[in-house]
């Protein structure tokens, strides 16, 4: 089987576009990552298209209809905050396969603003504040507290995750702020659902990012020179545990999907330069530093307060401000990280670069539930 | 509409002679607990093994979040916890009679359920209904 390339990746800076259209959002992501490969759309052979918030209305085919309209199959993709990451690999799969040596990915989303989830519809009443809270910041509050109970984990450890993430966006201009936010303003924002104020709840903004991936052969062809090698795809579903139907269990779904992009990767989490993970709250990013064994279970809280997250520690995590202050435009975040950690590969990454990165790994986790890791590797 | 509450989900059971409870699915094969009916295990994957069982009425806090802000009409602050119960099952619901502060309440706690009015909630016909929550045991 081939090995895979992205040749060309992009977004868009990521903010709040009401007046524009979700195809015309991306639109524009595509045509970036066209132009970032040297190449147009007559020669995409496929394109795959995340979005979320429009999952029946043929996002894919609108964008073509923006920016060409060459009658390419087009496949249209929704799997919760995966949205991206599954729209990159349904690309990557394609061309594993030997079907197509030229493909496109794209993953848009236009959010408005307020709170996501609740808890239960359907018949008779609301439930939402009566049987618990199904809103996203509560969901990660519980899955951040239940590591509390194990290990002591504290509301300030969970807090100068976000500041850290703040910190790195100033020095990304594609992220939605660019703003320094020290701990004592994390702290004391307003409490969402303890322990997440509202600065350690991901930001909603409407954003696209877009990838062309290609076999070898047509990397040879095309040149090397700038693209990097996905080492890895993996995505996983839910594996049974005990609490997930009722506490949707993030953590396991992560272990599962790292361990096989570990193996695919032949490589360890020692080997990683930097990580783009999916930071949705600060409670969350807190556990996937043990999910994606960059330190042992237990040692999370170590890994923020000793630095070794941040850019210039051991192993950078979400530099480009993550969904915290980058933002986060679902299905678009899979593949805005890719971007991210290909930039760095690629040494493209001006005052946040992380200093010699040859390896680079992608997560997303979308509840219900769906984990996305890529790891890519500088050529 | 009716003249009794209704059960605000399908596994609250309301018998007409006796208390209400929370109804679980137990797998035969494995002994895994499911809120609300099937037919399949998801965890052992055995079918047509499943039988309804009376869920314990007490259980010990899993994990909880403080909620400040929710929805409009919704009233804030309160305490979304999730729940062990004993003898298996684990079910989320509103931790009541206990101060909504997270310095005050201990992982690990008895707790027990109660089952109430659904918070005066009613639907479109303006039927009541009955909902469960935990309370400190």
């Amino acid at each position: 089987m081939s090995d895979v390339y992205v040749l060309g990746v992009d977004m868009i800076k990521f903010g709040r576009f009401p007046d524009r259209t979700v195809p015309n959002i991306g639109a524009e992501a595509a045509l970036m990552a066209l132009d970032d490969a040297g190449l147009t759309i007559k020669d995409m052979q496929a394109m795959y298209c995340g979005n979320l918030g429009q999952a029946n209305a043929m996002v894919g085919q609108r964008i073509l209809q923006e920016i060409g309209q060459t009658g390419i199959p087009v496949v249209n993709c929704a799997n919760a905050c995966a949205t991206g990451a599954t729209a990159f690999r349904e690309a990557w799969m394609s061309i594993k396969a030997g079907i197509y040596d030229v493909v496109l990915a794209v993953g848009v989303e236009q959010m408005g603003k307020g709170l996501l989830g609740g808890a239960g519809g359907g018949d008779g009443i609301p439930k939402e504040g009566l049987l618990g809270s199904g809103t996203m910041p509560c969901v990660f509050a519980e899955a951040g507290m239940e590591h509390s109970k194990d290990h002591g984990t504290t509301f300030e450890q969970f807090a100068k995750i976000s500041v850290k993430n703040h910190h790195h966006s100033t020095m990304n201009p594609k992220a939605m702020y660019q703003i320094e936010t020290p701990l004592d303003v994390v702290m004391n924002a307003e409490m969402i659902s303890y322990p997440n104020t509202k600065l350690m709840c991901s930001v909603n903004v409407d954003g696209s990012a877009a990838a062309v991936l290609v076999s070898e052969k047509k990397a040879k062809e095309l040149g090397m020179g700038r693209a990097v090698r996905v080492k890895a795809s993996a995505l996983a579903s839910d594996p049974y545990t005990d609490r997930d139907l009722v506490m949707p269990d993030v953590n396991a779904c992560t272990r599962l999907a790292a361990e096989q992009a570990y193996e695919m990767a032949g490589v360890g989490p020692e080997d990683i330069n930097l990580v783009e993970l999916h930071d949705c709250f600060a409670t969350a990013e807190m556990l996937h530093y043990e999910n994606l064994g960059l330190c042992k279970d237990g040692d999370a809280g170590k890994m923020i307060d000793e630095g070794h997250v941040e850019l210039g520690g051991k192993v950078p995590v979400n530099v480009s401000g993550g969904l915290l202050s980058k933002g986060h435009p679902l299905g678009a975040t899979g593949i805005a990280n890719i971007y991210e950690v290909c930039t760095h590969l690629r040494g493209e990454a001006g005052e946040r670069q992380v200093e010699g990165a040859r390896l680079g790994m992608t997560h997303v986790i979308g509840l219900g539930t769906a984990c996305g890791i890529h790891i890519l590797e500088k050529v | 509409m009716s003249d009794k509450s209704l059960p605000a989900v399908n596994y609250l059971k309301i018998p007409d002679d006796g208390n209400p409870y929370l109804e679980g699915h137990k797998c035969g094969n494995c002994g895994a607990v499911f809120l609300g009916e099937r037919s399949v295990c998801s965890k052992c994957f055995s079918r047509d093994n499943m039988s309804a069982i009376k869920l314990e009425e007490t259980g010990v806090l899993h994990s909880f979040s403080v909620v400040y802000r929710s929805f409009p009409g919704i009233d804030v602050p309160y305490i979304s916890a999730i729940v062990d119960l004993d003898g298996g099952g684990t079910v989320k619901g509103n931790l009541i009679n206990i101060e909504p502060d997270p310095e005050k309440i201990d992982f690990g706690m008895k707790v027990k359920l109660t089952y109430q009015d659904a918070l005066g909630r009613k639907d479109k016909e303006g039927n009541s209904y009955l909902s469960y929550f935990f309370e400190p045991a």
